[in-house]
């Protein structure tokens, strides 16, 4: 099997009816020209027939799919369904696996992400990540954690610390929360408020695409919306893929939805196209929780 | 109610039997280390002077003199020792924690464990074989290598134990952002353990301070101040040891005096980088 969709594909489907879907969170200034719009989607990542293995296990099948640059791409599906492999082998943080393997080809805007003379390091600063579970250094205060990509990478000047501080967490909605204590340790922020942290720490290094693997999953309902503004907020700027078990979020959040099912990319389309007339029977049984 | 009453009395005593057990358990841990100082101080305070901290033994039988040389001799050995067994003891912990296969860790694992093991008169002789007969004679570099030695396995073990504690979250992170493993390992990990590692060492400082079996035959031991590290050194066990089997109440009386001096430069050792290690974040404890 070997499916290779694009937004694009699903976009003539009947009934798909082609324009944005999203009611809840029109972007009027996210897309810089109305030429950009009618070209549609420059791919920021695109897959070509990913298979990766645990050992003998393979956990994705062949899966080919085209993430949209300065979008939110949502990967839904049933625990164990590959994606946050899928979400890991974007920066080669599988790697950190030995016994996974990857076969296919990823494209990071034409660069092959997996050619032999690139480094993991770099993919990783082109590609930053925020995981499930908060993960701020205990060592470090807060500002120094937004910083520290900057800072272990050579970058000494002060002033362009700081600024990048405030940018990051302004962007990361968590200056004015912040502002006055940077210098307090991070482990002393709410879960939330860590988990906005990390993001503007992946954020500080500017990368091209965050990879969010469930980032609000251990939030209160709360955090978890301010963590969805935040990423409706950040798709001006930046491309961005987000697994979550919550068919809720997806809807609201993203783009396009890619659905995986026991490691195989069973539908990939405009989110609403895929909460509402979605093509797959299976992709129906999920969204609407018969199964999964 | 569905528990009947001599049931629940009957739980009750063994609650309060069991609690019990582990109070008292608890006091038989502490109290030797009471005893033992309360024994020493009795012993050993009034023979505590000036002269004690400064001066070198007297001359057989005569009253007065002090182990100034072999409290700084065993300094020396420590600090010989601690260049030896530390950067050897945390490199090969971060190299099980950070690096290495399976099949090799288990192997160096092993070996590490059976070096804890080894009688510590052994790594005397490994030193006297190593140092002392090339060189020719007694040495502090000697007693310093033997000290060392048994250090290693201490603090190589120490050390991956409490790198593995440090979650692979945070590794994650350090990766994800584009750091190269060397420094999320010195940057992120290290720090985030730097307190079990410096508690290792100092349990492993604290093991090698007080041994004399490995000094025998490399260190010696010195009636007067060391000039050279090529010379053999004074060190407090050594001293302990000759003036305890002397036949001269004085120096019995430093033999306790030395030991008292030789606990409390441990627990100094211990408190005093406990207190400067304190991560900045941490709660005084």
């Amino acid at each position: 099997m070997n499916l290779t969709m694009t937004p694009e594909d699903t976009k003539t489907v009947p009934g798909g009816n082609a324009e944005k879907p999203r009611a809840t969170a029109p972007r009027p200034e996210s897309k810089p020209a109305p030429a950009a719009s009618a070209a549609r989607a420059i791919s920021a990542l695109s897959v070509k027939n990913l298979s990766v293995f645990f050992g003998k296990h393979q956990v994705l099948k062949n899966v080919s799919l085209n993430i949209e640059a300065r979008a939110v791409t949502a990967i839904i599906g049933p625990s164990g369904c590959g994606k946050s492999t899928f979400l890991r082998s974007l920066n080669r943080m599988h790697e950190l696996v030995p016994i996974a393997r990857v076969e296919g080809d990823i494209r990071l805007f034409d660069q092959d992400i997996y050619s032999k003379d690139v480094e993991p390091v770099i993919v990783r600063r082109r590609v930053g990540m925020v995981f499930q579970k908060s993960n701020p250094f205990p060592t470090m205060s807060i500002g120094e954690n937004v910083t520290v990509g900057l800072r272990l990478n050579g970058i000494r000047n002060r002033s362009v610390l700081a600024e990048q501080t405030e940018k990051s967490l302004r962007m990361a909605a968590l200056w004015d929360e912040v502002k006055d204590r940077l210098n307090a340790p991070a482990v002393s922020l709410s879960g939330g408020q860590q988990q906005r942290l990390c993001i503007a720490r992946a954020l500080a290094v500017q990368p091209e695409v965050l990879l969010m693997d469930e980032p609000a999953s251990a939030l209160d309902p709360l955090a978890t919306s301010k963590i969805e503004d935040l990423i409706r907020e950040l798709r001006k700027d930046y491309t961005i893929v987000i697994v979550t078990h919550n068919m809720q979020q997806a809807a609201r959040a993203s783009d396009h939805t890619a659905f995986f099912y026991l490691g195989e990319l069973v539908e990939f389309g405009p989110t609403s196209q895929i909460f509402t007339s979605p093509r797959e029977k299976r992709t129906e049984d999920y969204v609407t929780g018969r199964f999964g | 109610m569905t528990v009947s009453s001599t049931n629940h009395i009957f739980r009750k005593a063994t609650s309060l039997a069991l609690n019990g057990l582990c109070v008292v358990c608890a006091v038989l841990v502490i109290l030797p280390l009471g005893l033992i100082l309360f024994y020493l101080i009795q012993k050993g305070a009034s023979s505590l002077n000036w002269a004690f901290f400064t001066g070198v033994p007297k001359p057989a039988g005569m009253a007065g003199g002090g182990m100034g040389n072999a409290i700084v001799g065993t300094l020396e050995l420590l600090g010989l020792a601690s260049c030896v067994g530390i950067p050897v003891g945390v490199l090969g912990g971060v190299y099980l924690s950070e690096y290495g296969g399976e099949r090799l860790n288990g192997w160096i694992r092993f070996w590490a464990d059976v070096l804890n093991g080894v009688p510590s008169i052994v790594w005397g002789m490994v030193a006297y074989a190593l140092v002392v007969l090339p060189m020719k004679g007694f040495s502090a570099w000697a007693g310093g290598l033997a000290l060392g030695f048994i250090m290693i396995p201490l603090v190589l073990r120490t050390t991956e134990e409490v790198l593995v504690l440090v979650p692979r979250s945070y590794r994650e992170a350090a990766l994800a952002l584009g750091l190269p493993q060397w420094k999320t390992i010195v940057r992120i990990v290290l720090p985030t353990a730097l307190r079990g590692i410096i508690t290792g060492v100092l349990l492993a400082m604290g093991r090698v301070a007080g041994e004399t079996a490995p000094l025998l035959f490399t260190a010696f031991g010195n009636s007067n101040w060391n000039r050279h590290l090529a010379e053999p050194i004074a060190a407090l066990p050594l001293q302990i040891f000759s003036y305890a089997i002397a036949p001269y109440d004085d120096w019995n009386r430093q033999a306790w005096a030395g030991a008292l001096v030789l606990v409390a430069m441990t627990f100094c050792l211990s408190l005093g980088v406990r207190l400067f290690s304190r991560g900045r974040f941490e709660k005084n404890t």
